[in-house]
C-alpha cells in the first residue's frame, strides 16, 4: 500500500524536481500511514540523498543503456516494479520526462491521473488533489477514485525540508528492455538553472529596444544568480534564444521572484508567469497592463533602472 | 507514409475564463474557441510540411461535438488531406486518448503528432496515454523531425537543452516551438477544404477514474506596491527581508 516516487537524475546527479517529488510523497505518505518508496534509474552518485527528503527506500535500476531516458522502457519497468511492491500513489515530476512518462504509467496500472498537481492531496474523504489550469487563470480540485493514482507534481510546489528517512538503498532487480530510441547528442546550457528548476528570474521583452543592449539583464542575472528569460516577441525575432519564452505559448514557469523588465504584460505573457510567488514590473509606462499582477512596480526607464537595481543588490550582498 | 495529427479545441488565449455560480462549470458563455496552438502551429504545420516533402498522407483526428467542424475545416485549410471527428464530449484525457488509439490501432500510422500541450488543461497527457496503449515508443517536446533514411532524426527539448534522437516508425511524438512556423491557408486552401472528406464516427465507451469536483479563481495579487526608480535600495531592502526571496 506504498507511495512510490520515480525520482530523475541528469547525468548521474538527483535533480531538485526530484527531492521535491521525494518529500511530496514522504509527506504524503505519512498521512496515509504508509512509507515512501523511491526510484532511480541509471546509476547516481548522490542517490542516497534521498533519503534525507523522506525516501524509506531506495530502489535503483541498473541500466546499460545509452538513452539516459526512454518512456516506453521506462514506464515497463516502473510500472512492474510499482505492481510489485504494491504501490497505491506513484508521484512524479512534472518536468520534460515525468510528462512522458505520467500518462504511459497511468495506462499500465490502469491508474487515474493527475498531472501537475500543486499542493498535497486531501485523504481525508476520499483523495482530492487541486492543479492549475488554463495556464494559471484557474484551480481546480480533482476528485481521484481508482485504486491506483498516478500524480505529477509542478516544480517548485513545496520546498523540501530534511527529515532524514532511513533512505536504505537497494539494488532492484527489475531489467530495462532494450529501448527503440538512440541517442545521437545531448546538448545543454552548462552553468544555469533551467528555467522551469529556476528560484529567481530576470525577465526583458520589446523595451530593450535592440538585442545588443541585453549586457544589462545578464549583469543583473549574474548578481542575483538568477536565470534569464523573454517575451514572446523577443524570441521570435531572435533576439534572444527559443528556451527562453515563458507564456502561454511558451515556457511555464513559478519561481520565488520574476522581475519582468520592459515587457508589457500582455495575458498571454501573464498566463505562464502568473504563478510566480513575488513580480517586480520594471516599466516605464505607469498603464501598462503589467502592474495590475505585480507586487512591485518601478516606474521609470529600465536603461537607469536596472542598473541601479544591480547596484542595490551588489551592495546588500557586500554588506 | 501515414501520419496522423491530433488536434484540440481550446478557449481563445485572451479569453475571460470564468465558472457557473456553483463552481461546477467552464462557462462558456461568449468564448470564443481555437484549435490549439501547439497543434496547429506546430504539430500539424510540421506534418503537413511533411508530406510535401516525403510524400505520404496527413489525417487529423478530433474528438469533440460538431461545434468544432469550424476548427477541423481549419486544419483541412492548413493541408490535411482528410479528417476523423470521433462524435463525443472530450470528457477526460483517459476518454479522448482511447478514440484516438482506438482509431489509430484499426487505421495503422507511421507517425501520430500531438501538440505539446493544450492551453487549457496544461496536461500533456495525451501524447503518453495514447504511446501507452499501442505500445510504440513517444518523442515528447519535440523541436525537430527529419527523415534519415528509414528512421528519424528528432530533437526533443529536455531542462536547459536538447537531445536529439534516431527512432524508426511507428512512434508518437509531441510537437514543441521550433517545429515549423506557423502558416496562414489561402482563400483557395480554404475553398479546398470543402471538399475534404470529414468522416464522424462515433466513440468508444471509456470509464472515468478522475473527476473534477470543483472550479476556482485564483486569489489575485492584493495590488502593486510602487517603488520610487531612485531607491532600488528600498526595493532590494523589501526582496531580502519582508518576501525573503533575495
Ligand atoms: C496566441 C498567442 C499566444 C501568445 N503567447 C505568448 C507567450 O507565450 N508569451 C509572451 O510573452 N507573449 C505571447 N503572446 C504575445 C503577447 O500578446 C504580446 O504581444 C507580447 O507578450 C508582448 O511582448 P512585450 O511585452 O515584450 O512587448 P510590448 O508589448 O511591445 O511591450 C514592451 C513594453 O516595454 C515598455 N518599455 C519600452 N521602453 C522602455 C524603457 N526604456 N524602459 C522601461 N520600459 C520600457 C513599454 O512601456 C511596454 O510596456 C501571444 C500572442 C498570441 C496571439
Amino acid at each position: 500500500m506504498s507511495v512510490l516516487v520515480f525520482a530523475e537524475n541528469f547525468k548521474g546527479t538527483v535533480k531538485k524536481s526530484a527531492f521535491e517529488a521525494v518529500h511530496y510523497g514522504h509527506k504524503l505518505a505519512a498521512e496515509m500511514g504508509t512509507d515512501c518508496h523511491a526510484i532511480t534509474v541509471g546509476s547516481v552518485s548522490n542517490v542516497s540523498d534521498l533519503g534525507k527528503y523522506g525516501a524509506s527506500k531506495i530502489h535503483q535500476i541498473a541500466s546499460a543503456s545509452t538513452v539516459d531516458f526512454d518512456s516506453q522502457q521506462f514506464s515497463k519497468a516502473i510500472g512492474t516494479f510499482a505492481k510489485n511492491i504494491g504501490a497505491k500513489v506513484i508521484i512524479l515530476s512534472h518536468s520534460s520526462q515525468g510528462k512522458s512518462l505520467a500518462g504511459r504509467l497511468a495506462i499500465r496500472l490502469d491508474a487515474g491521473l493527475v498531472t501537475a498537481v500543486n499542493q498535497l492531496p486531501d485523504v481525508s474523504d476520499g483523495f482530492k488533489v487541486t492543479k492549475s489550469l488554463f495556464s494559471g487563470k484557474a484551480i481546480s480540485t480533482y476528485s481521484m477514485d481508482s485504486e491506483v493514482k498516478v500524480l505529477s507534481l509542478i516544480g517548485n510546489a513545496l520546498a523540501p525540508e530534511v527529515v532524514n528517512a532511513a533512505g536504505e538503498v537497494v539494488p532492484s532487480d527489475i531489467e530495462l528492455e532494450a529501448s527503440k530510441l538512440t541517442v545521437v547528442e545531448t546538448k545543454t546550457v552548462e552553468g544555469t538553472v533551467p528555467l522551469p528548476e529556476a528560484e529567481l528570474v530576470v525577465s526583458a521583452g520589446r523595451g530593450m529596444k535592440d538585442p545588443g543592449n541585453w549586457g544589462i539583464i545578464e549583469e543583473l542575472a549574474e548578481t542575483m544568480g538568477a536565470t534569464t528569460a523573454c517575451s514572446r516577441p523577443v524570441a521570435d525575432a531572435d533576439w534572444r534564444p527559443h528556451h527562453e519564452h515563458v507564456g502561454q505559448t511558451g515556457v511555464a514557469i513559478r519561481p520565488n521572484l520574476y522581475i519582468a523588465i520592459g515587457i508589457s504584460g500582455a495575458i498571454q505573457h501573464l498566463a505562464g508567469v502568473n504563478n510566480s510567488k513575488v513580480i517586480v514590473v520594471i516599466n516605464k509606462d505607469p498603464e501598462a497592463p503589467f502592474f495590475k499582477a505585480a507586487d512591485y512596480g518601478v516606474v521609470g526607464d529600465l536603461f537607469d533602472v536596472v542598473p541601479r537595481l544591480n547596484e542595490a543588490i551588489k551592495k546588500a550582498k557586500a554588506g | 507514409m501515414k501520419l496522423l495529427v491530433c488536434i484540440s479545441r481550446t478557449p481563445e488565449t485572451t479569453a475571460k475564463i470564468s465558472f457557473t455560480e456553483d463552481g461546477k462549470q467552464f462557462n462558456s458563455d461568449g468564448v470564443q474557441y481555437i484549435m490549439n496552438p501547439y497543434d496547429e502551429w506546430y504539430a500539424l504545420v510540421r506534418a503537413v510540411e511533411f508530406k510535401e516533402q516525403n510524400g505520404g498522407e496527413v489525417t487529423v483526428i478530433h474528438v469533440g461535438e460538431s461545434s468544432s467542424d469550424i476548427i477541423i475545416r481549419k486544419a483541412l485549410s492548413i493541408g490535411a488531406d482528410k479528417a476523423v471527428r470521433v462524435n463525443a464530449n472530450p470528457s477526460s484525457s483517459l476518454f479522448v486518448a482511447k478514440q484516438i488509439a482506438n482509431y489509430a490501432s484499426e487505421n495503422p500510422q507511421d507517425i501520430i503528432f500531438f501538440g505539446k500541450e493544450t492551453i487549457d488543461y496544461n496536461g500533456s497527457e495525451i501524447g503518453p496515454m495514447v504511446t501507452e496503449m499501442l505500445d510504440i515508443p513517444y518523442i515528447s517536446f519535440a523541436s525537430k523531425l527529419d527523415k534519415d533514411g528509414d528512421a528519424f532524426l528528432c530533437e526533443r527539448d529536455i531542462e536547459g537543452g536538447v537531445q536529439a534522437l534516431k527512432v524508426n516508425a511507428p512512434f508518437g511524438i509531441s510537437a514543441a516551438k521550433g517545429m515549423a512556423e506557423q502558416r496562414i491557408p489561402n482563400m483557395k486552401a480554404i475553398m479546398m477544404s470543402k471538399r475534404k472528406p470529414l468522416e464522424v464516427v462515433e466513440p468508444v465507451e471509456v470509464e472515468a477514474k478522475v473527476s473534477i469536483d470543483q472550479y476556482e479563481l485564483p486569489a489575485g495579487k492584493s495590488g502593486v506596491k510602487l517603488i520610487d526608480p531612485e531607491n532600488m535600495d528600498e526595493l532590494v531592502q523589501l526582496l531580502k527581508d519582508v518576501e525573503k526571496v533575495l
